[in-house]
């Protein structure tokens, strides 16, 4: 008998550590292995015998499982619904294999993407990473195959891959999940990158917050360091600030500087780290780059929709019955995400609000649930995928709140660096008080005679909301970075779709949709 | 045991200070490095750190302090008492993690410290928390004062 158990950050935070010790206890004949989390996460500890789950598992459960109870079991894990539906390319040893052995990465087709890289050479490799369309999976969405030529091109005598692994969007967990479930995958993937640009050193810059997947990496790193030498790699540790996630104030960070945002240009692929050309891409890019130098670019860009091509690794988190990772060609639409596959809420409750792309994401009503996963498809309707994070409330939310939520993280994460960012997501979160309030009165500071360039009167609701939208679109265009850039979107969308949160009248919506 | 005087103590941790920045100074980019090691082992980078620190790399007193008041993970004196670190973000807040927020300093009852994190990245298992490197989910108001009493 097989019994594996995820060693997943996830899995242990429900107990999996406590369900491995006594599954050792009561089956001590077995052969029990630590696994990487097959990502649903609602049936973790998710406990795989000879194929069959059973989850989530207490170690009280044990002893009936053993004697053959099947109350908590889905079957063959295989055939669940949530993994059938999937087009697992990133993810496609999650839950198979023990993370951190070789035999195991292998088996399972690793390193034939270095082993091919090394046999067609860097011009090959950049052109394959192109064709397969393939963009940053951090948020941004630009092609990796036009960042890695940049890279490439540029003369200098070091050059940097630089992993940002600072996955701090709440809603996102895929960077996490790779990183300790096949931390092989990613050195594999920066190995090619490093060959690709020419580059001997490669940074994982991973979040404090992340200590399990920092202590796979670090192992990872020196079990594989002969097969992906010369090129090497180290890790970094974030100090909790949001904002390093950001390339060029990660950069700063991993300097040993302030992770202040630098202004760009020059890009990063030209000047990065230590002012040297510098590849920064995300977790979930350069995982994807094995599966594309194997299988070749153009197998990879069949799966999609649109201009965003392959498959994206999809969070499904918050208020929802069956979160977890699902993993699907581009084009899926939101409903589909969160009806058919997320179950709806956790809570049974009506479905208000899905946040998709993190803190910085706008919020969505039922009533867009038509849109498809896709970058252009969620710019057009005022919204971005971020790093492919949905965060479902059901209709407990006061979107007011989730507003001022918005600017106060913003408030709290800003670098500090540029005016509109700093001070304006402290103001937002003032005029958003003011708001709940229903505006405020005259000020005594007002009605002195030295002061001339304020109205002595006090401001009503509508003359507070003007105010906000002003302050949201000065944040907009003003920022230097998407901190302040787009923490308007969740502002303006909570505004926009839920004006009856705001004390404004239900109709503005109707205008607005 | 021999009680430690000041002075010895003094001396022990600046030999401290020298080894962990011996094993660094080569590294590029040494500074965080530095700084993470010197918290793990003081419980918090005070001013004698900065100032040793500063001296051995070269910068100034003032860029270090700036790098270190930049990052919520480093602290100016130990914590007291351990820190329960709980998630604030939306996925967490989906569920219910700002009515277990309002409790949780009671719940602690004074046996630690409850200090707001931005996602641990367990978002669809929420409310979550840290402890350390020990990652907790599922939290309720149950399960907390549990965590607490364990701790």
């Amino acid at each position: 008998m097989r019994i594996a158990i995820p060693d997943d950050a996830a899995a242990i935070a429900c107990g999996a550590d406590a369900v491995a010790t006594a599954f050792a206890g009561h089956a001590p004949e077995a052969e029990i292995v630590r696994t990487s989390s097959y990502g649903m996460l609602w049936l973790e500890p998710l406990v795989d015998i000879d194929g069959i789950g059973y989850g989530p598992v207490t170690p009280a459960d044990i002893p009936a499982i053993l004697a053959g109870d099947r109350r908590l079991s889905i079957g063959p894990i295989a055939d669940h619904p949530f993994l059938a539906r999937q087009e697992r390319l990133t993810f496609a040893r999650a839950g198979l294999t023990m993370p951190l052995s070789l035999e195991d990465y292998v088996a399972t087709g690793g390193w034939a993407g270095l082993s091919r890289a090394r046999a067609i050479g860097p011009a090959a490799i950049v052109d394959d990473v192109t064709k397969s369309g393939l963009r940053g999976r951090g948020g941004a969405g630009f092609p990796a195959g036009i960042k890695w030529k940049t890279v490439a091109e540029a003369a200098s005598e070091r050059k940097f891959i630089v992993c940002n692994a600072d996955e701090g969007d709440s809603g996102t967990f895929a960077d996490r999940m790779l990183m300790e479930g096949d931390p092989y995958a990613l050195l594999e993937g920066m190995a090619i990158a490093g060959l690709a640009v020419g580059a001997m050193h490669g940074f994982i810059y991973v979040r404090s917050e992340y200590p399990q997947a920092i202590a796979k990496l670090t192992r990872a790193i020196e079990a594989a360091a002969d097969i992906i030498a010369p090129f090497r790699v180290e890790v970094r540790v974030g100090a909790g600030a949001y904002v390093c996630g950001e390339e060029t104030s990660l950069l700063n960070s991993i300097e040993g500087r302030r992770g202040e945002v630098r202004a760009k240009p020059p890009l990063p692929a030209v000047e990065g780290l230590f002012g040297k050309p510098t590849v920064v891409n995300n977790v979930l890019t350069l995982a994807a780059v094995p599966h594309i130098l194997a299988d070749g670019g153009a197998r990879y860009a069949m799966f999609g929709h649109g201009r965003s091509r392959g498959t994206m690794p999809i969070q499904l988190a918050g208020n929802i019955r069956h979160g977890g990772l699902f993993e699907a060609p581009f084009g899926i639409t939101l409903g589909e995400l969160v009806h058919e596959i997320g179950g709806g809420t956790a809570t049974g409750r009506p479905v208000k609000a899905v946040q998709v792309g993190g803190p910085l994401g706008a919020y969505h009503p039922p009533s867009m649930f038509h849109l498809p996963f896709d970058y252009e498809a969620f710019t057009e309707a005022d919204g971005l995928i971020g790093h492919g994070g949905i965060v479902v409330f059901d209709d407990t939310a006061d979107m007011l709140a989730q507003a001022r939520f918005s600017m106060h993280f913003a408030s709290v994460e800003s670098c500090g660096k540029c005016t509109p960012c700093r001070i304006g997501a402290i103001r937002g979160r003032e005029t958003l008080d003011r708001i709940r309030a229903g505006g405020r009165p005259v000020d005594p500071v007002e009605r002195l005679p030295q002061i001339h360039n304020a109205r002595p009167t006090a401001r009503n609701l509508a003359e507070e909301v003007a105010l906000l939208t002003d302050l949201c679109e000065t944040m907009k265009f003003g920022s230097l970075c998407a901190l302040g850039g787009f923490t308007p979107y969740p502002v303006l969308s909570a505004l926009t779709h839920w004006p009856e949160d705001f004390g404004l009248d239900p109709e503005r919506r109707v205008a607005a949709e | 045991m021999r009680p430690i005087s000041g002075a010895e103590a003094l001396r022990s941790s600046v030999d401290t200070f020298d080894a962990i920045i011996a094993a660094h100074r080569d590294r590029d980019g040494p500074l965080l490095p530095i700084l993470h090691d010197i918290q793990a082992t003081f419980g918090a980078v005070d001013e004698a750190a900065k100032r040793h620190v500063a001296e051995a790399l070269n910068l100034t007193r003032a860029e270090v302090h700036g790098v270190v008041s930049f990052y919520h993970d480093f602290r100016d004196t130990p914590a007291e008492r351990p820190v329960v670190k709980l998630c604030r973000a939306e996925a967490c807040q989906a569920r219910g993690a700002e009515a277990l927020a309002a409790k949780a300093e009671a719940l602690a009852a004074g046996r630690a410290v409850v200090e707001p994190v931005y996602c641990l990245g367990l978002c669809a298992i929420g409310p979550a928390a840290m402890v350390g490197t020990t990652p907790y989910a599922r939290l309720d108001e149950t399960a907390f004062a549990r965590l607490v009493e364990e701790l």
